[in-house]
Parts: C-alpha cells; sequence; structure tokens
C-alpha cells in the first residue's frame, strides 16, 4: 500500500504541473534538498545548510520559533475574531459577549487568541534572555539584536492595543493609565496622547485607532521586521553554535 | 567616478550634471518628506471631538447634604458642602488618571489603582499623585444650580456659598 502511494506521490510530482509549481523538481540528493529551501519564497530566508548541533533543542530551546508560531496562531485567530467585533463604544463589549456565549466556538478563538498573546509576551521575553545569556548578540549578530528589540516593541504594543479593545472596566482604565503614561514624555507628551488617543479621553477615537494600529499597522509592522529578522540569521553566519565552538570573529 | 566625470567636476563649479540630478532629487525627496510628516500629523489631528463639555451641571444645592463629599463618576467631580460654603474637586487622580473614591468611613479620598490618598481639600496624604486634586471654578446659575467647569482649575481656593 505504502509502495503504490509512494509511486502515486512520485508520478505527481513528475507532471508538468508540478514542475511548474515546484521549480526544484525530484531527487534525494542534498542538492535538491538545497533547492528546495533556496527556491521556495517562503524558506529562501533560511540557510540552506545548517549544523545539526545548532538544530538542537538545547541550543536555542527554539524559542525564536515558538514565538513565531504563536504569532502565526494570533494572526489567524484575530483575523477570526474580526469577523465578529465591530470597534464601537455601543457594540465592542456585546459583541465580545456574543462571542464568548453566543458564537459557535467563539470562546475558543477568543481564549487561544488571548493565552497565546501571554505566551507570545512570555516567549519573546525568553528569547531575548536566552540571547543574551548564549552571547548570540554579539558581532557579526549585533544588528539583528536591534530588530529583535524593535520586534520586542511591537510585540508589547499589540498586546497593549489588544488589552483595550474587551472595552470592559479593565481595559478602559488600563488604557487611561497608559496613555497617562505616554504623555509623561518631555515636551512633547500631551501631543503623543492626542495622537494616540485621537482626543482627550478614552474614547470612540481611541478605541478605533488602537483597532486599526492592533489589527493592521502593528501586524504589518511585526511581519515586515520578521522577515528581516529571520532573513539576517542566514546572512549574519546562521544559528549561532555557541562560543565554546571557537567561531571565527 | 569616470575620468570624463572628474573633468567636468574640475570645471565650472564643481559639481557635474549628475551630482547636480542626485542632489535636486534629494533635495526634492527631503521637502515631499517634511510635507508627508507635515500632513501625516494634520491628518492625525481630530479637528471636531465628540466630547462631552467640559462644564457640568451639577443640580440644586440642595441635593447635597451639609459636610458631605459627593462623587458625580460620570463626570469625574466631587461636590463637596462644607461648613464655609460649596467647592468642586477633580475626582481624577493627578498620577495616572484613575477615578478616585470618597472613603466616608476613613474621611479620605482614595485612588483604587495605586493608592494615593487625598483629605477632602485635595491636598495629598500619601502615595504616588504628583499634585494635589485641583479645584474647579464653580459657580451658581441663574437657575439656582450648581455649575462647575472641568476645564479651569483655580490657583485660590474659592467657595461658593449659597
Amino acid at each position: 500500500m505504502a509502495k503504490t502511494l509512494d509511486s502515486y506521490v512520485e508520478q505527481l510530482r513528475s507532471t508538468r504541473a508540478w514542475h511548474s509549481m515546484f521549480r526544484s523538481g525530484t531527487g534525494a540528493g542534498h542538492l535538491h534538498q538545497a533547492l528546495k529551501i533556496q527556491q521556495s519564497v517562503f524558506l529562501h530566508l533560511f540557510s540552506v545548510k545548517a549544523r545539526r548541533r545548532v538544530l538542537s533543542f538545547s541550543a536555542t530551546w527554539y524559542l525564536g520559533a515558538l514565538s513565531f508560531g504563536t504569532f502565526a496562531i494570533l494572526v489567524i485567530t484575530g483575523i477570526l475574531l474580526m469577523l465578529y467585533y465591530h470597534p464601537s463604544v455601543p457594540q465592542a463589549y456585546a459583541d465580545m459577549k456574543d462571542l464568548q456565549f453566543v458564537v459557535s466556538s467563539g470562546v475558543f478563538l477568543r481564549n487561544l487568541h488571548r493565552w497565546s498573546a501571554h505566551a507570545m509576551v512570555f516567549l519573546v521575553f525568553a528569547h531575548m534572555f536566552k540571547v543574551f545569556y548564549r552571547g548570540a548578540y554579539r558581532p557579526p549578530r549585533e544588528f539583528n539584536w536591534v530588530i529583535g528589540v524593535v520586534l520586542l516593541l511591537v510585540t508589547l504594543f499589540l498586546s497593549y492595543t489588544g488589552y483595550l479593545l474587551p472595552w470592559d472596566q479593565l481595559s478602559y482604565w488600563a488604557v487611561t493609565v497608559g496613555s497617562n503614561i505616554a504623555s509623561a514624555v518631555p515636551l512633547m507628551g500631551r501631543q503623543i496622547r492626542f495622537l494616540m488617543l485621537g482626543g482627550n479621553l478614552v474614547n470612540a477615537n481611541a478605541l478605533l485607532r488602537f483597532y486599526v494600529l492592533h489589527c493592521m499597522i502593528l501586524p504589518l509592522t511585526a511581519i515586515f521586521f520578521i522577515a528581516i529578522h529571520f532573513w539576517r540569521i542566514r546572512k549574519d553566519g546562521g544559528l549561532y553554535p555557541g562560543s565554546s565552538q571557537g567561531e571565527q570573529k | 567616478m569616470s575620468d570624463s566625470e572628474k573633468e567636468c567636476a574640475k570645471n565650472g563649479d564643481g559639481m557635474n550634471r549628475r551630482q547636480f540630478f542626485v542632489k535636486l532629487g534629494a533635495g526634492s525627496v527631503a521637502v515631499a518628506g517634511c510635507g508627508t510628516a507635515l500632513f501625516a500629523y494634520q491628518f492625525l489631528t481630530p479637528n471636531v471631538l465628540y466630547e462631552p463639555s467640559p462644564v457640568v451641571n451639577a443640580g440644586k444645592p440642595e441635593r447635597y447634604e451639609s459636610d458631605s463629599v459627593t462623587l458625580d463618576p460620570a463626570n469625574g467631580i466631587y461636590v463637596i458642602h462644607s461648613p464655609q460654603g460649596f467647592y468642586a474637586l477633580s475626582a481624577v487622580c493627578t498620577h495616572l488618571g484613575c477615578l478616585t473614591a470618597w472613603k466616608q468611613e476613613l474621611g479620605i479620598i482614595a485612588c483604587p489603582c495605586h493608592g494615593s490618598k487625598f483629605h477632602p481639600d485635595g491636598t495629598k496624604i500619601e502615595g504616588p499623585a504628583p499634585r494635589p486634586l485641583p479645584w474647579l471654578r464653580m459657580w451658581v446659575s441663574d437657575d439656582g444650580d450648581l455649575m462647575v467647569d472641568r476645564s479651569q482649575a483655580l490657583s485660590a481656593r474659592q467657595m461658593v456659598r449659597v
């Protein structure tokens, strides 16, 4: 049976349609495997080869990949939640309650979104500490650390903007406090708060601005910097092998 | 730079055609960038706000028992009827903007967020609040209602006698 299935797959992969989609062709050699990585729009960001040791669990604890995994879950569940959520003052809280009690699987998706958000913040911090304590931030990877800091800030802003959207007491006062912290910026603090909220109060404008930031601007920013972050792993010499391995300076 | 370009640079004012156009292009992009920044700032600043008026009608003075502190949570103000007269305090904590609450049994105003405490005259007892709760301008309308302007903090204390 397995033999037959394999032969069907092999037959499929030798068709012209398959070749038109996957240019790397068929085969099991090293060259073919390298081509598979190099010729895929998604995988070509990564190195075609890596040492087995740097892919072991103990090297990275897979914290970067897990952070990206939670981000992927958040994008998918977030898009689905957007189908039932209206970012308006009379509807936001009721929509959130509908998601919990009325929409089929709504409570599952909402909780998945919420727990993944918490997990992502935790994993991003854990990733940062793991990179720091291994010394993987050092040259030639120093600029990828800077991009990582940008991604950490984007993660925190995503977390903060998403916190307002349920429009309950907790979110309302958290954003009141947070926007007042922003107004402590020297010289332009008041303008920053005004632009952030689209007014002087946490109100309809603030809810809409946070919604747009949370669902469009910040996720696109995150995707943009994640792409650079991954690509630079290859450009900066691959995954960090560890200081004891005597990497060339 | 090729030899012919170098020669061009030596002659005239030291700038060849390519350098001139590069400078012109960079300058245009800089001007457009400034314009875009200004445009973005203006676009993001709302010109009309649908926010509640800062002037609040606090009702008839008889509503407030003597020696009482009354919180109006919807408007974020206290109306205080002291033996010397009426006055209004902002109920918005000067620390990070939370709504404070009047604790009758302790005789103090307390913020639930970070624990600032105030006397009923607005002065701080303890906590992270950097300033006392401001006194707000209060007057009696022609209809005999107490009016409070939340946008006008008083620099000197002023009671309203009815």
